[in-house]
């Protein structure tokens, strides 16, 4: 009887697995032309995106919004880098290229760059510090190990602890490349993400990290750069100078599919900015 | 009659296909994932160089010049191992000495509890606490400027893996027959003695099977540590950000692509021989215990 029933019950296990993934593929196949009826857009197809990866959290609410609202349509998305991405769409192995810095002279004789975002990076400190202004210069010289102490600048006597980002963070990349400090930054600390970095210096009042502004939060104090506060107003007028633009590249003389200008004029449009915004950049001004 | 039987005879038969498959089915996996390492992980070991790749003190995956040295991720695995198992195994065998032969019944089941908690203890967790009390501690303590380096690292994997070594080791220690200890205290050696002189020897070979297992369990852990060694890819040292092997290929794996994508594979071979290494040494041990 016992066994009877182990083997009824474990039948019926594995029967409902295969049911389980049965299920899963009808449903897929079935359920994802159905919505297409009551949604405004007719729009149906791929959209090919690639490049930076800085760009992924942008890209990734953006996508998802208008994937949503068009579910025929498909956007995919290849982290392979800024420089990576302007070459693929020069190439036409992509519909839009994406890129965390400006098309240079060159790469803009062919390609057209629209920004879609800016980037907002804070430098935060420990609300303890005395220290509420530095200039990159200041920034760049404490991260690459150049000054040590925070009584160099101005501050208490304590050494400097830099809280940095791990090496493959967009965060990370966008910091070194403004402040000049590629591959040169001694870093106490390389963290994994954003709220690690925020906890750290929290709790050291000798620590200096950076994060995203969309992200700080009142147990660290994000100082002056230059001068000027961030804020998105700083950032929108350029005068805060801890910011890069999100671009969006594609190629001059050479129509985009309609699908690709369809996702092109929604990222680019007013509705796009509360997903920028919940990716933690900062929208542009039109 | 007949017809029941042999019904009876098909189930049996059944039955016994689906455990054969379910009792094969662990062995599958490791075969996959072994297989699956290699696969991913030597490709970027030929390309570096073994060399280069195991005694490399450098370790820069994305600069302009990537360089891809993981001796640092090695020695601080083993250093952050050992350290931990300094200075918890002899608490974890005296734990399980306490439980196993002096506490009363009810002292030992509430020890137990407690130890069993804490092996349950998720990780993560492990590593928020360290991170919030045992960093600023250390930092306090020892006067840093920064207190996420190999130190607090080691604090956190101890506790780690006291729960291994305390259960096994009492399970070692209950398994000791009480004729021993009768004799030793009848020839008028102290509890002291017994204990040290009769019991723990008689144990030893399961007393060192969970010491191996808290090896494992510390070289394997990634998430606690992560949390609380800083993780900068620097050669180690008690007081400085160190980063371990597990936390190397968990760091970068998010955004890695190319080469560095296929060396934290390697990695991963790497710390899949250590791990290889670890369970064929504890087979050993609890081989010769059964001899």
């Amino acid at each position: 009887m016992k066994k009877i029933i182990i083997s009824i019950t474990s039948l019926l296990l594995m029967a409902s697995l295969c049911a389980g993934c049965q299920d899963s593929t009808e449903t897929t196949n079935t359920e994802s032309p159905t919505p297409s009826a009551n949604t405004s857009s007719s729009a149906s197809g791929t959209v090919s995106t690639d490049g930076s990866t800085s760009m992924e959290q942008v890209i990734g609410f953006l996508s998802e919004a208008y994937m949503e609202d068009n579910p025929n349509v498909k956007v995919t998305y290849n982290p392979t880098g800024s420089g990576a991405g302007i070459q693929a769409v020069s190439e036409g192995r992509c519909d839009i290229g994406l890129s965390s810095r400006d098309l240079n002279d060159e790469e803009a004789q062919t390609l057209d760059g629209t920004v879609v975002a800016i980037d907002g990076i804070a430098i935060i400190l420990n609300p303890e510090n005395p220290i509420n202004d530095l200039s990159i210069q200041q920034i760049a010289d404490i991260y690459t190990g150049q000054i040590t102490n925070w009584n160099e600048i101005g501050g208490n006597d304590a050494p400097i602890v830099c809280i940095g980002r791990e090496a493959a963070s967009g965060t990370r990349d966008g910091f070194e490349s403004i402040t000049g400090t590629e591959d040169n930054c001694v870093y106490s600390q390389e963290l994994t993400s954003t709220g690690d970095v925020v906890q750290t210096v929290s709790s050291n009042p000798n620590a200096i990290g950076y994060a995203s502004l969309a992200s700080v939060k009142d147990t660290v104090k994000a100082i002056n750069v230059e001068g000027v506060s961030p804020s998105t107003e700083t950032i929108q007028d350029g005068t805060y100078k801890l910011q890069r633009d999100f671009v969006l590249v594609t190629k001059k003389g050479t129509a985009l599919s309609a699908t690709a200008q369809d996702f092109f004029d929604f990222a680019t449009s007013p509705a796009a900015d509360e997903w920028i915004e919940s990716a933690g950049a900062i929208p542009v001004v039109r | 009659m007949k017809n029941t039987l042999t019904r009876k005879k098909t189930l049996e038969n059944m039955m016994n296909l689906i455990f054969t498959i379910c009792g094969f089915i662990s062995v599958a996996f490791v075969i996959v994932i072994t297989v699956f390492l290699i696969i991913s992980g030597a490709p970027a070991i030929g390309e570096i160089g073994i060399f280069k790749f195991l005694f490399g003190k450098v370790w820069s995956s994305t600069s302009a010049n990537p360089s891809y040295g993981i001796l640092p991720f090695i020695l601080t695995s083993v250093y952050g191992t050992l350290g931990a198992v300094v200075i918890g195994v002899p608490i974890g065998i005296l734990c399980a000495v306490y439980i196993s032969k002096i506490a009363r019944k009810k002292e030992s089941a509430i020890i137990r509890s407690a130890v069993e908690l804490l092996s349950g203890i998720p990780s993560v967790i492990y590593g928020l606490v360290g991170m919030i009390i045992i960093v600023p501690f250390v930092r306090e303590a020892f006067d840093l400027p920064d207190g996420a380096n190999l130190f607090s690292a080691i604090i956190v994997l101890t506790i780690m893996i006291l729960p291994s070594v305390i259960s096994v080791s009492e399970t070692a220690l209950n398994a000791v027959p009480k004729e021993y200890e009768e004799a030793s205290l009848a020839l008028g050696a102290t509890k002291t003695e017994t204990v040290f002189k009769v019991s723990v020897p008689a144990a030893k070979s399961g007393i060192l099977a969970s010491v191996v297992l808290g090896i494992g369990r510390a070289i394997g852990e990634a998430m606690a540590v992560m949390m609380v060694s800083g993780n900068v890819p620097n050669m180690p040292s008690l007081f400085s950000s160190v980063r371990f092997l597990t936390t190397a290929v968990a760091s970068e794996m998010s955004y890695a692509s190319g080469l560095q994508r296929e060396a934290l594979f390697s990695i991963a071979l790497v710390l899949f021989v250590f791990i290889l290494i670890i369970n064929l040494f504890l087979n050993l041990v609890v081989k010769r215990k059964e001899h």
